[in-house]
């Protein structure tokens, strides 16, 4: 059928939709994401832009000459030489190579590398490598160069660390005890990122990237605020990037405060907001993608909360656009038309700083 | 998946100016719009020029800001960093740690 325009699931999987079925995805779409968020919803306007976007005929789409943006990583140069956990190609060259490849090769903005166990806790104990690799690797790169690790809460509970695990507690009724371990594990976490940090910044590091922030919830967040904080007070001239896990901060301890602020339940502004106070120069909201529902749904959803924390952000806004985030696809294999898609909409639409 | 997104909406790395307008999001945590047009000021070109790889070229081999490619002599890596915090009036953290190790204040005195 001629009016049929192809499009896909959350999960990737290739669909034909009606220009009305669109129409009609992308209104629900930002509707779910304003009553969730508690934001805006998207103009009539904005929609009719994103459908443009969505039913562009070219297998890949890009925004006009004058609207690019800035974009940041979590590792992309990896890739190259990272393992089949994360995607990797594991091609038999240093990382140091990797992110040379990436800058001169793929015209990177900015590079990103971390260590193959992407976690504060895991790089603690290799610090002296992973300086002296950063050191190097600065050395021979031009662009703004970051390191970058997951904060990764979850690490510090039995039986991988030392604390109670509060999943263990919480459904034998063990409430306060669960709150006490998150908060003891927090401080823990606060310290090794403080400790990585500062190791890194001694050694010349331009920018700290806490990627998948609040993975195990609202003490995962609040140990990466407080070490923002502690580590942008110490070394102003390290950027840091606060890159989120989810759209919603994840409530498992439920009461910790920020600046007066509960943490738990928090979406994308009110995290940036949390961020800036802490000291972080960049922002990076996750959207999660439903893949159970359609592309436009997705990336309406995305652009909603996106735009409005673009608006309110006191900082730089890169909204994560890996797999199954801000409307990519749930798919290993990401497929380039719905990837630069998300794109364009985010950065046209949400007014992105960057991604 | 980086470089679809730096084809689609990227300002292109040190083919053009990515890597400069990236330094003042760093740097000064400046938001793009803010970031593009300092950038552009202190490199006397406009905003549109920005993104345009065949305008930057020239002005990074002028101003031997590092290219993607290996001209032989050119700047790259640190000895690039070293002009771009001059041009843009930042203080870059390597590039402070480099100047302090091979003390650079002190040689630079010493040779005028």
């Amino acid at each position: 059928m001629n009016d049929e325009i192809l499009t896909r699931m959350g999960d990737g999987e290739r669909i034909s939709m009606s220009a009305s079925e669109i129409k009609e995805e992308l209104l629900v779409g930002t509707k779910e994401a304003a009553t969730k968020g508690k934001v805006p919803e998207l103009s009539s306007e904005d929609l009719d832009q994103i459908f443009e976007i969505i039913s562009e005929k070219g297998r890949t789409v890009s925004v006009p000459p004058g609207e690019e943006i800035i974009v940041t990583d979590d590792g992309c140069a990896k890739i190259f030489s990272a393992g089949p956990a994360d995607g990797g190609a594991v091609l038999p060259i240093s990382r140091q190579n990797a992110v040379q490849a990436y800058e001169r090769s793929f015209a990177a903005d900015t590079l990103n590398f971390g260590h193959e166990d992407y976690s504060f806790k895991p790089v603690k104990a290799i610090i002296d490598c992973e300086t002296q690799t950063y050191f190097t690797t600065s050395h021979v790169t031009t662009a703004p160069l970051f390191y970058g690790a997951q904060p990764n809460l979850g690490l510090y509970y039995r039986p991988d660390g030392a604390h109670d695990n509060p999943a263990d507690l919480l459904p034998m009724g063990k409430i306060k005890e669960a709150k006490a371990s998150q908060e003891a594990a927090a401080e823990q976490l606060k310290e090794d990122m403080v400790f990585v940090g500062r190791k890194l910044a001694e050694v010349g590091c331009e920018g700290l990237n806490f990627d998948t922030a609040a993975s195990a919830g609202d003490a995962d967040f609040y140990a990466t605020l407080k070490a923002v904080e502690e580590l942008k007070e110490k070394f102003p001239l390290m950027s840091i990037e606060v890159g989120m896990a989810a759209e919603f901060v994840l409530g498992m301890h439920g009461e910790i405060t920020y600046e007066g602020k509960r943490l738990a339940g928090m979406y994308p502004h009110d995290q940036a907001d949390a961020v800036a106070s802490a000291g972080g120069d960049i922002f990076g909201p996750a959207v999660n993608v439903n893949t159970s529902k359609s592309f436009p749904w997705n990336i309406a959803r995305a652009v909603t909360l996106v735009k409005h924390t673009s608006e309110v952000s006191e900082i730089p806004v890169h909204p994560n656009v890996g797999m199954g985030v801000c409307g990519v696809p749930m798919a290993l294999e990401t497929p380039i038309d719905c990837v630069t898609r998300a794109t364009k909409a985010l950065v046209l639409i949400g007014k992105a700083d960057g991604l | 998946m980086a470089a679809a997104h730096g084809i689609a909406s990227g300002i292109g790395g040190i083919r053009s100016a990515g890597d400069l307008v990236g330094r003042m999001q760093v740097s000064r945590g400046m938001k793009t719009e803010a970031a593009k047009k300092y950038v552009a000021d202190k490199l006397k070109i406009s905003v549109a020029d920005i993104a345009d790889p065949v305008v930057m070229s020239e002005i990074r081999e002028d101003l031997d800001l590092g290219r993607v490619n290996a001209v032989p002599g050119a700047a790259k890596g640190i000895d690039a960093k070293f002009r771009i915090a001059d041009l843009l009036d930042i203080e870059i953290n390597c590039v402070n740690k480099f100047k302090k190790r091979i003390q650079f204040e002190k040689r630079s005195k010493s040779n005028e």
